[in-house]
């Protein structure tokens, strides 16, 4: 049987709009994931910790203050830096349609924009996730 | 014909019609099996003279600018003033929302609403490493007095009142104001507005918390007392439901943890040794609109009567204006929509039509591209213009409450009043909002509510028009407000500026002595107003009252 794929949601910034991220955890747990939620307020370099540590699948960024240029590509270059390249990273929030591509580019494989449903989320992390290769 | 044959009469007759009912379901089954509000109240097929049996006209509703104040505050209400037509905003630089502050007051704007940065709302100047990013973004950066000035250039603070949206760092926001206003030549007894204040809503809602509970409503209640003294027509905080809905909470919920979070104020004030008909007239509130029309204007209706009752039976207040809850309005940020964005414009125009008939007495109305971005000057003046609409030519402001009397609203009224005071009693078991707080109370009901409402859009149960039933191909939009990333960079080097030009021997001198009464723990407000007139930046009158109290860690 395959093991639970093991999802990090994590606020990155100052940014304490996390409706989002809750809802988002609880409908990945209900999907039978294993889901950990930062909480408010982390740095990169928090949340590259945690998911080095409690060695995830993947990460979810919840963004909805305009820092997702900055805060987003740092996960990822952290996550490279750590030899952790290989997790899923993906984001959402308040984020405009021109700023997708630099943010692909960077390394988020993809950005959930406001209306999504979980239901893709889930579909998303299940046909994207690289698991025990 | 008696009473008790009319009576009589109306049941015979609500049985017919029941069959009539029974007749007509058999053959057309109603959409929903059953129809209820965000709250689960149970909207009823029809409401009738039995529903408002319980509701006392005398006690329960009674006349506007009366207690319990279900109808208003006010005597005349928009027959006299239109509510307080007053747009957030603020973004980048303290020069660009000047200009937008002066467009939106030339526009015909009544007041102003200060959007703050998150690192000035949590008490971070621009040039720190956890500023990164966010510089200018979600509001205007403000540093130190130098960009206060720059914010209120040519706006004469004795004229407009002003609302700041700040509240673990408000004692500082305030202290500058204060500061800016001297140099206009105005006093502080002169000035007109609102510091949101209320941290106990940060903890559980909306997150730009600082300090622990504790030194946070220590800040809270010196506030309350040093404007007592010095500012007396300044609201000294904002009780916020807005975000708790935003958040996710139902309408219920949003009454309800607003109310506890203001009983908690009032509770730490007359601790304090406060009394409370010195300060109780300067609390104000602020709701969400959500798109629930109904409910919404219930909701407002049953908050007011909920907390002038609970002034007079908790805290014994016997000043009229210590019972009248005023308050502020915007419309739902979260019932907004990234697709179609022009149907807002629709969404917006009912949720302040409710929130007018709800007696508001300020409202903010949100702009059409807000789920995509800061809006633009564009969609700002629509959203003003709604208003605008609705004051000079819809009518429904020249009588006061129009919706009183109807049976769903009285009925829904009471029915909200009664639901939100089991949840301020549940919170009253668990031992006070802090407590509650900690145990994850509101935390928890909150999310709960926040992921059925995710759910029954998922399913389509609830339609939103654009998102999960009549989709379009659209092309991405265009014309976005953007902050530029030079902004931030720009910010830093003014800040620098600043420090380099201030005297350096006075900003030292202040903070120290403001350490000294966070220490002590004497008034703070006094020692702050001294330290930002030396330019001392907020980040550094932050950094001394995180050393001296403390950082909240979310647990």
């Amino acid at each position: 049987m395959d093991k639970k794929i093991k999802v990090l949601i994590a606020k990155p910034g100052l940014d304490g709009h996390d409706r989002g991220a809750k809802v988002v955890s609880r409908a990945l747990r209900d999907a039978g994931m294993e889901v950990i939620y930062t909480g408010i307020r982390q740095t990169p370099e928090q949340i590259v910790a945690t998911a080095v540590q409690e060695d995830v699948d993947s990460i979810g960024m919840s963004c909805l203050s305009g820092a997702h240029n900055k805060l987003f590509p740092k996960v990822v270059n952290l996550l490279k830096e750590k030899g952790a390249g290989d997790v899923l990273v993906f984001g959402g929030g308040i984020i405009p349609d021109e700023d997708i591509p630099g943010l692909k580019e960077s390394g988020i494989t993809e950005i959930f924009l406001p209306g999504a449903s979980t239901e893709d989320t889930i579909e998303f992390i299940r046909n994207n996730v690289k698991q025990g290769v | 014909m008696s009473c008790t044959d009319k009576k009589a009469r109306l049941a015979e007759r609500q049985e017919q019609w029941q069959g009539m009912v029974d007749k007509a379901l058999s053959r057309f089954p109603e959409r929903k099996e059953n129809f209820s509000t965000t709250s689960g109240i149970e909207m009823k097929r029809l409401f009738g003279p039995a529903d408002v049996d319980a509701v006392d006209y005398n006690e329960d509703v009674g006349f506007p600018g009366e207690f319990p104040f279900t109808r208003g505050v006010q005597p005349t209400m928009y027959r006299a003033r239109f509510w307080t037509m007053r747009q957030y905003a603020g973004f980048g630089s303290a020069k660009q929302t000047n200009e937008r502050y002066r467009y939106l007051l030339g526009q015909g704007q009544t007041g102003l609403s200060v959007a703050f940065d998150l690192p000035t709302q949590i008490g971070y100047d621009s040039d720190m490493e956890l500023a990164d990013g966010e510089v200018g973004k979600v509001g205007v950066a403000i540093d130190s007095l130098a960009d206060m000035e720059i914010l209120f250039d040519q706006i004469a603070l004795d004229k407009v009142s002003t609302s700041m949206t700040i509240n673990a760092p408000a004692a500082v926001l305030l202290a500058m104001y204060i500061a800016v206003a001297e140099k206009q030549g105005v006093s502080s007894d002169k000035l007109r507005g609102t510091i949101q204040n209320d941290v106990l809503k940060e903890y559980f809602a909306r997150g730009t918390y600082i300090f622990p509970p504790q030194p946070s409503m220590k800040i809270i209640t010196d506030i309350f007392s040093y404007c007592k003294d010095n500012l007396p027509n300044w609201n000294t905080i904002s009780i916020s439901g807005y975000h708790i809905r935003e958040a996710g909470s139902s309408a219920v919920q949003e009454v309800a943890f607003t109310l506890a979070d203001g009983l908690a104020y009032v509770d730490a004030a007359v601790k304090t040794g406060l009394d409370v008909d010195d300060f109780a007239k300067r609390l104000s509130f602020f709701f969400n609109v959500h798109n629930n029309f109904l409910e919404e204007v219930a909701k407002f209706r049953a908050a007011r009567r909920l907390w002038a009752r609970l002034m007079k039976e908790r805290f014994g207040a016997k000043k009229a204006s210590s019972m009248m809850m005023r308050f502020h309005t915007q419309t739902a940020g979260c019932s907004l929509t990234a697709q179609q964005p022009d149907n807002n414009v629709v969404r917006v125009t009912m949720q302040a039509l409710a929130a007018v008939l709800g007696g508001t007495n300020s409202l903010h109305t949100n702009s059409r591209d807000e789920a995509l971005c800061l809006p633009t000057e564009d969609s700002v003046r629509i959203a003003l213009r709604t208003q605008q609409i609705i004051a000079h030519e819809s009518g429904v402001a020249d009588t006061i409450d129009p919706l009183a009397g109807s049976y769903m609203v009285e009925s829904m009224t009471s029915e909200i009043e009664e639901k939100a005071l089991e949840y301020i009693n549940k919170i009253d078991d668990l031992g006070g909002v802090v407590k509650a707080i900690e145990a994850g109370f509101m935390q928890q009901e909150i999310g709960d509510s926040a992921y059925a409402y995710q759910k029954s859009v998922e399913t389509a149960d609830q339609v939103i028009v654009g998102v999960n039933k009549f989709t379009i191909e659209e092309a991405p939009p265009e014309n976005l407000l953007r902050i530029k990333q030079e902004m931030e960079i720009e910010q830093r080097k003014s800040l620098a500026a600043v420090k380099a030009g201030r005297d350096a021997n006075a900003v030292d001198d202040s903070l120290k002595a403001l350490r000294e009464v966070a220490e002590s723990g004497d008034n703070l407000l006094p020692a702050i107003v001294s330290a930002v007139k030396t330019y001392a930046t907020l980040g550094e009158v932050c950094g001394i009252l995180r050393e001296v109290f403390g950082e909240y860690i979310e647990s």
